[in-house]
């Protein structure tokens, strides 16, 4: 079997100055923060971030370090930020009024849509959602019987960066509760997806009714994420 | 203002229903819930990723990988289920949840609603609201009747639409409001309220109802 297990540096380290990265997590939670760290420490400039949101600023809820995309943008690493909502986290504002920031804004399932559609070799999807409204300029509109629907393209990523609470030694992942959130579909959808894992068992360690992400999406696995602290 | 707010939270309640699945909106929406009767069990929906949304964790009993969409660390109910983000978002566009509740800064008498952008102001992002308005099966806006005196229940949305005829019920502290294909048709009047003041307090027409009734409280 593959080896797929590495440190954080050296998982992190085919991620280059321009490279577009997708980063699992809602407002940080079930996002690989090992991973944002490798990323911040290595140094890395003019990312395209694809993810729910903008992470958290440090101090939110009393947290000492920023969270999630929030360490990414704290550190001035974004040139291009496509999330559903950004309102949680004011350098992201700051950053679109000093020029630094651009952020493409897009309605939170059809994120989750074109991730889907670019992992599972759709053409696109077509959504009602946004019809009518500044979301659909420049796009397609297609009647369905009767119905207007936007057609929404894959999104696709050079690396997606995910976090898991337990995974098997081939990627099979488990993502508890409301960590699940964009974790499996970015897992489909980057031609380099790295998994940061607080437990790592052997193959067959776990019942594979657990588990809910593929290993076959899994190129790098790295262990050592922690539990947030609160 | 506080008091206003807990009466429209307390007759939005009175449009849930045993059984029904429903997402909440952040702020005046989630307080909703607390004006739920015990025989009433709905299910709530967190789009974050879980159906079985429950009340917020006690201080020292948070566990970090369950919050809703606010962030807020929260508890589930015994009948939760957890998904990732398209299951999540193919259950409201699919038509799965029954009812959705938030706020606007506008709505016209078209049923369309403009909460998400105000031009030249800091931009928050859609989040889910977009999809959320799109695929409720019934999205009732609760909201204060006017932004300090000035109208949000208009002829046409001056501001950047979240979706396009979607709204059904418009519920505020003067009273309730139906979408139909006619206009707006005022359903229930607070008593604290004339005729006269909810029409001066709203710029499009109010269709009053033959059966206008006071509006309920508890």
């Amino acid at each position: 079997m593959v080896n797929k297990i590495r440190t954080a540096q050296e998982a992190v380290a085919e991620i280059n100055d321009g490279a577009s990265i997708m980063v699992g997590g809602f407002l940080g939670t079930g996002s690989p923060e090992i991973l944002m760290d490798a990323l911040v420490e290595k140094g890395v400039k003019h990312l395209t971030v694809i993810g729910n949101d903008a992470g958290l600023p440090a101090g939110t809820y009393g947290a000492k370090t920023a969270r999630g995309i929030g360490k990414l943008i704290e550190a001035g690493m974004v040139d291009h930020l496509i999330a559903s909502h950004v309102g949680m986290n004011p350098l992201v504002g700051q950053g679109m009024n000093d020029g630094t920031l651009k952020c493409t804004l897009v309605p939170q399932g059809t994120l989750a849509e074109q991730i889907r559609a670019a992992g599972f070799g759709l053409g696109g999807v077509l959504t009602p959602t946004g019809v009518g409204t500044i979301i659909a300029e420049g796009k397609e509109v297609i009647n369905i019987d009767g119905k207007d629907f936007l057609l929404e393209k894959p999104l696709k990523a050079d690396f997606a960066l995910i976090r898991a609470n337990v995974c098997d030694e081939f990627g099979n992942c488990v993502h508890s509760l409301s960590t699940k959130n964009f974790n499996p579909l970015m897992a489909t959808a980057a031609d380099k997806v790295i998994v940061a894992s607080e437990k790592i068992v052997e193959v067959g360690g776990m019942d594979p009714d657990n588990y809910m992400t593929p290993g076959i999406f899994i190129d790098y696995i790295v262990g050592g994420e922690k539990k947030w602290q609160i | 203002m506080a008091d206003l707010k807990e009466r429209i939270a307390a007759r939005t309640a009175k449009e849930f229903y045993d059984g029904c699945v429903a997402n909440l909106g952040i702020g005046l929406p989630t307080m909703v819930a607390n004006y739920l009767p015990d025989d009433v069990h709905v299910v709530l929906h967190s789009e974050n990723g879980f159906i079985g949304l429950g009340a917020e964790a006690e201080t020292g009993r948070e566990q970090v990988d369950l919050i809703n969409s606010g962030g807020v660390y929260v508890q589930h109910t015994p009948e939760a289920h957890f998904f990732d983000t398209a299951v999540s978002f193919g259950i409201v566009r699919g038509g799965h949840v029954d009812i959705t509740v938030l706020g606007a800064m506008e709505v016209d008498e078209h049923g369309n609603l403009a909460n998400w952008i105000i031009p030249g102001k800091m931009v928050a992002g859609m989040g889910g609201a977009m999809d959320l308005v799109t695929g409720a099966k019934k999205v009732i806006i609760s909201m204060l009747h006017t932004q300090k005196g000035k109208p949000k229940i208009l002829k046409e949305c001056t501001l950047p639409y979240t979706a396009l005829g979607v709204v059904s019920m418009i519920i505020t502290e003067m009273g309730v409001m139906e979408i139909t294909d006619e206009g707006v048709v005022l359903k229930e009047l607070h008593p604290d309220y004339s005729l006269e003041d909810i029409k001066a307090a709203t710029e499009c027409e109010l269709i009053v109802s033959p059966d206008l009734k006071p509006m309920a409280e508890e």
